[in-house]
């Protein structure tokens, strides 16, 4: 196939090859940039999942990993790593999150935070 | 005194002089402002994408990395975090270059290897800023941005290369 104007010649795969680009693209931009507000939270430590918790009930939770104890305090529709027994706490240092989707992860102690979407599905396994 | 030659053959023209345009591309390129930091055309991969196509992956690599350490020579930052970025990015797109040599030229042109080198690169560039400068997941938003930039860019610069193949 040829652009006529240019000559350039552009084959049927290449259409294909653009044409997932695109895709992957547009999940990327739907799994990592939504807005919504999370309604869960689902703590992992090492590789099991510890507690999947509503973020409308505050609380303070005590997660073991690898190291010691992770203490994560869920406040407001938020949740945030408070302590942390690692060395370079860019845990503790991440904050609250509160939108479906983020992530907050401890690799020295194992443990992680992810913020699930109130519906049913999200777009990571939709 | 005798003067000092060495033989070249012209496979090494060919590498000096695509390396001389690839080091003029990116550093023209330096000097243009970016909307955000790290988001680049990366038009110097034109030339490593023509070097592959019209000399074989041999050339393509030389190109690249010697475009890689002399930038980073002339602009001082050799071993620094840029100097480990770029390498990164110009190996994994070279070992996607190299497993791009069994695409069917039937039906994959140019085009189709730049978007996947391009990929590479970015995935190769994020996955060391992650796992080195920035082990946050903040990382993750910038994600969707890079490989917008990548589709872009690789499309485009993988236009240029055939019409560069097209009529030289």
């Amino acid at each position: 196939m040829v652009i006529k104007t240019l000559q350039i010649k552009v084959k049927a795969g290449d259409w294909l090859v653009f044409a997932l680009g695109l895709v992957t693209v547009i999940w990327l931009f739907m799994a990592l940039w939504s807005n919504e507000p999370a309604g869960k939270v689902r703590i992992r430590s090492g590789n099991q999942i510890y507690a999947t918790l509503s973020l409308d009930q505050q609380r303070t939770v005590d997660v073991p990993g690898a190291l010691g104890v992770s203490r994560i305090v869920i406040y407001n529709g938020q949740v945030r790593f408070e302590q942390s027994p690692c060395r370079n706490q860019y845990c503790v240092h991440q904050g609250w999150l509160h939108k479906a989707g983020q992530v907050a992860i401890c690799l020295p102690n194992r443990v992680s935070l992810e913020l699930l979407g109130t519906k049913s599905y999200d777009s990571l396994n939709y | 005194m005798t003067p000092l030659t060495i033989e070249t053959v012209a496979d090494d023209h060919h590498i000096a002089r695509l390396a001389a345009l690839a080091i003029t591309l990116h550093l023209a390129e330096a000097v243009l402002p970016s909307p955000l930091p790290g988001v680049k055309p990366g038009i110097a991969n034109i030339v490593t994408l023509y070097a592959l196509y019209q000399y074989g992956f041999g050339t393509a690599v030389w190109v690249s990395l010697l475009r890689v350490f002399a930038v980073s020579l002339l602009f001082g930052n050799f071993l620094s975090p840029t100097f480990v970025l770029s390498l990164t990015g110009a190996l994994l797109s070279l070992a996607v270059l190299w497993l791009a040599q069994n695409l069917s030229e039937k039906y994959f042109s140019c085009v189709s290897v730049s978007i996947f080198a391009a990929f590479a690169h970015i995935a190769g560039q994020l996955l060391v800023a992650w796992l080195w400068l920035i082990p946050h997941s903040g990382i993750l938003y910038l994600v969707p941005v890079f490989s917008a930039a990548a589709l872009l860019f690789g499309t485009l610069n993988g236009l240029i290369t055939a019409k560069l193949l097209a009529t030289g």
